[in-house]
């Protein structure tokens, strides 16, 4: 059942770099992690990728595979043919650090400008009653991985960088989703979802469902809503009133400073 | 040494998963400038992988639970060898733990009342597991990160830098531990992208680097689990617990061969998944011991009556703690009766509707369907058992985590005490909780006690010597490959000192481990300093090596079989050596020095949950004499 597959892999850093071939044996059952381990075991010792626990629940292998964005252990070789000549390339969207290797520090950036979980101050812990119906959809998001696969395909900001400072991204938008879905939650991150995170720059293509190896529907279920709540909020007449008589406080809760 | 950076702290944790995160967290909750060093990118630790939930006598499904109760069941699981003081403050502190997640913004899944649900585990007398789904340990992680983040944004606020108090170093690597007369002074280590060193001037270092699966080759952890934290602890002087007790987890995948040891969550049973055998056998009911036998019910009937009646009859075998479970499943397959590719059968196909499946073990059919091509709905799983855990660690304080070296401090897994010879399922979550929230509490006291001028100072010797060894295998233009080494290293202690054990092949073991160790010194990785994984690689062979001859040199003293430790020589466990605890220290000349310890004896009141006539089974009359009822128990024998 064994053969030698074809692969190239691209080879570099941020200054330059290049597509290296390679032969690699392949044996029943593997995926492409193991199939590059196995380059790296025997052939080039200081290939550099990044993994962590190869089962597809870290999200840390994530790659371009023949152009797609794709979890390298989650990846089997059966489903390309003996003959296909496999190209692996780091994620496009970030800057490459070394070969298959990316700097994907902007998301931690983006992570710590969304407002933190805001429960009520008088619930203590222990007294939190909510329903399983009403978590649901929480949860259904809670099952990020933080690949960022997501991130890499939105071409908001894999086409364009300069969009980087104004558009948080599908992770992070389905973030701010989760915890206005939250049932405990009291914040209200409507307007800076539209107005500091960039929703209206998602023109639901669902590339980023797409590309989901948890399968959120990312698209369906946390960005479309967002939008419907973030117009509702906007086209609210009542609250257009109160702020106009000015009885209504402004309640929505500010972006976060980042480091300046 | 121009090229270091120097970053100056109160507190330094080693490792970002559950516990490391919970120990800084607290740590910055008492005012200290704390720095989280991160081998892997921040919320990718091995506590992702933890599966089916964690411990804690909330008694929300079930009312009669309470601490006293989880605590018996963690001694039991542990075969008494625990350290009750551990085990004690474990469970009496696990609710309050959970709740205070569920506060920072963990979403467990719920019960009818809108409470947080509790499943049924392995042990573990009721259902006690608060869990979500099958990935619990994302959930947790996740919002561990998530209250870093919520701290940095108030410190943005307050000092107008997100990172002025606490700060996450990712894909930085510590390589060793700086103790200056006697003292832990800080820690060196490496940057993984530019490949630059760095020290960290600490009075306070937190261990928190998890286990050391990844010296075995069938294994359920992940590429970080190298035993750096309890090298880095034996180098700088601390001592090794119990190093024998590694658990082989009784349920991973053995096909395809490149997933071999992946963990196939216990949740499985105790959603009602049984083990069969080829001839269809659910053949558990044969391998129930002595000392768990009033607690297991004996016939298929009872035991499938207990999952929506558990008050009227007794738990399935299935759910006994895992060395027992993983060792009947070696017999059944030495016996013959294995499945196509060496393992056994776990069905849950036939024993619940594919829509309950679902929603209680998402992560798990999802592994099966894409790795395997096996719908978890609609046929058996093929598993067997693979390295999961090591019970042994660090000796520590139980009330602060502190090591015998001042200023060190150790938590969660790479700690040792708290689960005896054998971590029951889902203890280990709860674990990570209790311990981080103290050893980071203990961290943060030690500073305070410490006065400012008393502060240790690195030395540039000792920093020379560090750096000297970290480059080493960067500058060996020809050498060993460490990928090659690494490879043999498994299969020795895979083979040689794995789930069933003889004294022959441990020496055996012993004696390649030396080999390696010789080789290990000449070890060279090709390439620049920049994310050169054969470099990391070839510096996490040191601690695997010593943590490999530790594991061996005390498997090969312990005389009896006990938790995760078996005997094919000594089958049988022995009062006596359950007074003994194992110790593992680094002698000056950098080899491991083995020597034995008596095991604190049990506070009374704590004796006194348990049935005479159950302690009897495990402990000498000696110890057993003066407390109230053994003698009634002797005449009831």
């Amino acid at each position: 059942m064994s053969y030698k597959a074809a692969l190239r892999v691209w080879r570099g850093d941020a200054g330059a770099g290049e597509l290296a071939d390679y032969q690699v044996e392949v044996n029943e059952g593997e995926v492409v992690l193991d199939v590059l381990h196995r380059l790296q075991a025997t052939q080039a010792s200081d290939l550099a990728i990044r993994w962590n626990c190869k089962a597809g629940k870290c999200g840390s292998c994530s790659m371009e595979i023949n152009g797609r964005p794709r979890l390298a252990c989650m990846t089997r070789m059966s489903v390309f043919t003996p003959e296909e000549t496999l190209t692996i390339t780091p994620m496009r969207t970030f800057p490459v650090i070394r070969d298959l290797v990316t700097d994907v520090s902007f998301n931690y950036a983006k992570a710590r400008e969304i407002p933190s979980f805001t429960p009520d101050p008088s619930v203590k812990p222990g007294e939190f009653r909510m329903q399983q119906v009403d978590v649901n959809r929480s949860q259904e998001f809670r099952k990020c991985i933080e690949c960022f696969l997501c991130q890499n395909t939105c071409h908001v900001i894999r086409d364009h960088t300069e969009n980087e400072h104004a558009f948080a991204g599908p992770r992070f938008l389905m973030r701010v989703a989760e915890l206005e879905m939250h049932p405990a939650d009291t914040a209200d991150r409507r307007e800076i979802a539209q107005d500091d995170f960039g929703l209206g720059y998602c023109n639901i293509t669902k590339c980023c469902t797409e590309v989901c190896p948890e399968h959120i529907k990312i698209t369906d279920n946390a960005l479309i809503p967002m939008k419907e709540r973030v117009v509702g909020r906007k086209y609210d007449p009542l609250v257009w009133l109160g702020d106009k008589i000015g009885r209504r406080t402004h309640k929505d809760t500010p972006k976060v400073p980042g480091k300046p | 040494m121009s090229e270091n950076d120097r970053y100056s702290y109160d507190v330094v944790v080693v490792g970002a998963g559950g516990s490391g995160l919970r120990a800084a967290i607290e740590a910055r909750l008492n005012g200290k400038k704390t720095a989280i060093i991160s081998k892997s990118l921040f919320g990718k630790a091995h506590t992702v992988m933890a599966e089916g939930g964690c411990a804690a006598a909330m008694g929300n499904v079930n009312p009669n639970d309470n601490w006293q109760v989880h605590y018996r069941d963690t001694m039991r699981g542990g075969k008494f060898l625990n350290n009750w003081r551990m085990a004690e403050l474990h469970a009496k502190e696990a609710p309050d733990r959970v709740w205070e997640l569920e506060a920072w913004g963990a979403v467990f899944d719920r019960t009818k009342d809108g409470k947080i649900s509790q499943r049924n585990f392995g042990g573990h007398e009721y259902p006690r597991l608060a869990h979500v789904g099958d990935r619990t340990g994302l959930e947790m992680i996740r919002s561990l990160q998530q209250k870093v983040v919520a701290m940095q944004q108030a410190d943005a606020v307050e000092f107008g830098d997100p990172e002025a108090m606490i700060k996450v170093f990712a894909e930085t690597t510590i390589t060793d531990l700086m103790v200056e007369e006697g003292r832990i002074a800080g820690a060196f280590g490496y940057f993984r992208d530019t490949g630059r060193f760095v020290l960290f001037e600490a009075p306070a270092v937190v261990l928190a680097t998890g286990g050391i699966g990844k010296t075995y080759k069938v294994t359920s952890n992940s590429w970080e689990y190298t035993g750096d934290g309890h090298a880095l602890a034996l180098r700088a002087g601390a001592k090794l617990l119990n190093m024998e007790f590694v658990q082989l987890h009784p349920t991973g995948m053995v096909w395809p061969p490149s997933v071999r040891g992946l963990l196939v969550t216990e949740s499985v049973r105790g959603d009602g998944g049984v083990l069969r055998n080829s001839e269809g056998k659910r053949f558990m009911f044969d391998y129930v011991p002595d000392v768990f036998r009033a607690q297991y019910a004996e016939t298929e009937e009872e035991a499938d009556r207990w999952y929506d009646d558990p008050d009227h009859n007794r738990r399935p075998p299935e759910l006994l703690p895992r060395d027992e479970v993983a060792r009947s499943i070696n017999s059944e397959v030495k016996a013959g009766r294995g499945s196509p590719h060496g393992g056994i059968f776990l069905d849950i196909a036939s024993r619940r509707p594919a829509d309950y499946i679902l929603q209680r073990l998402p992560s798990m059919y999802h592994q099966f369907k894409e790795l395997a091509d096996v719908d978890i709905t609609k046929e058996p799983m093929e598993i067997g058992p693979t390295c999961h855990y090591v019970m042994g660690g660090v000796e520590v304080d139980p009330d602060t985590g502190a090591a015998s070296v001042p200023g060190l401090f150790a938590v969660g897994e790479v700690s040792g005490g708290m689960h005896g010879s054998n971590r029951l399922g889902g203890n280990s979550l709860s674990d990570l909780l209790v311990f981080g929230r103290r050893s980071g509490l203990g961290a943060a006291e030690y500073v305070s006690a410490l006065p400012e001028s008393d502060r240790p100072s690195v030395s540039e010797a000792a920093l020379d010597a560090a750096a000297a060894v970290a480059v080493a295998p960067l500058e060996r233009a020809e050498g060993e490959n460490p990928y090659a080494i690494h490879g043999e290293l498994q299969v020795i202690m895979n083979d040689l000192v794995g789930l069933i054990r003889r004294e022959s092949e441990m020496k055996t073991a012993l004696v390649e481990l030396d080999k390696l160790r010789a080789r290990e010194a000449q070890v060279s990785a090709p390439g620049g300093r920049a994310y050169n994984p054969g470099w990391h690689l070839a510096l996490d062979l040191r601690n695997m090596l010593v943590v490999a001859e530790c594991v061996a040199q005390a498997a090969l003293e312990r005389q009896e079989s006990r938790g995760g430790h078996t005997r094919d020589d000594y089958p049988g466990m022995s009062p006596e050596w359950r007074k003994i605890n194992l110790i593992c220290s680094a002698t000056a000349q950098g080899t491991v020095s083995l020597t034995r310890q008596p095991n604190p004896p049990m506070r009374t009141d704590l004796l006194e949950l348990f049935d005479v006539s159950e302690l009897k089974k495990y402990m000498t009359e000696e110890e057993l004499a003066g407390l109230p009822g053994a003698d009634a128990a002797e005449e009831k024998h």
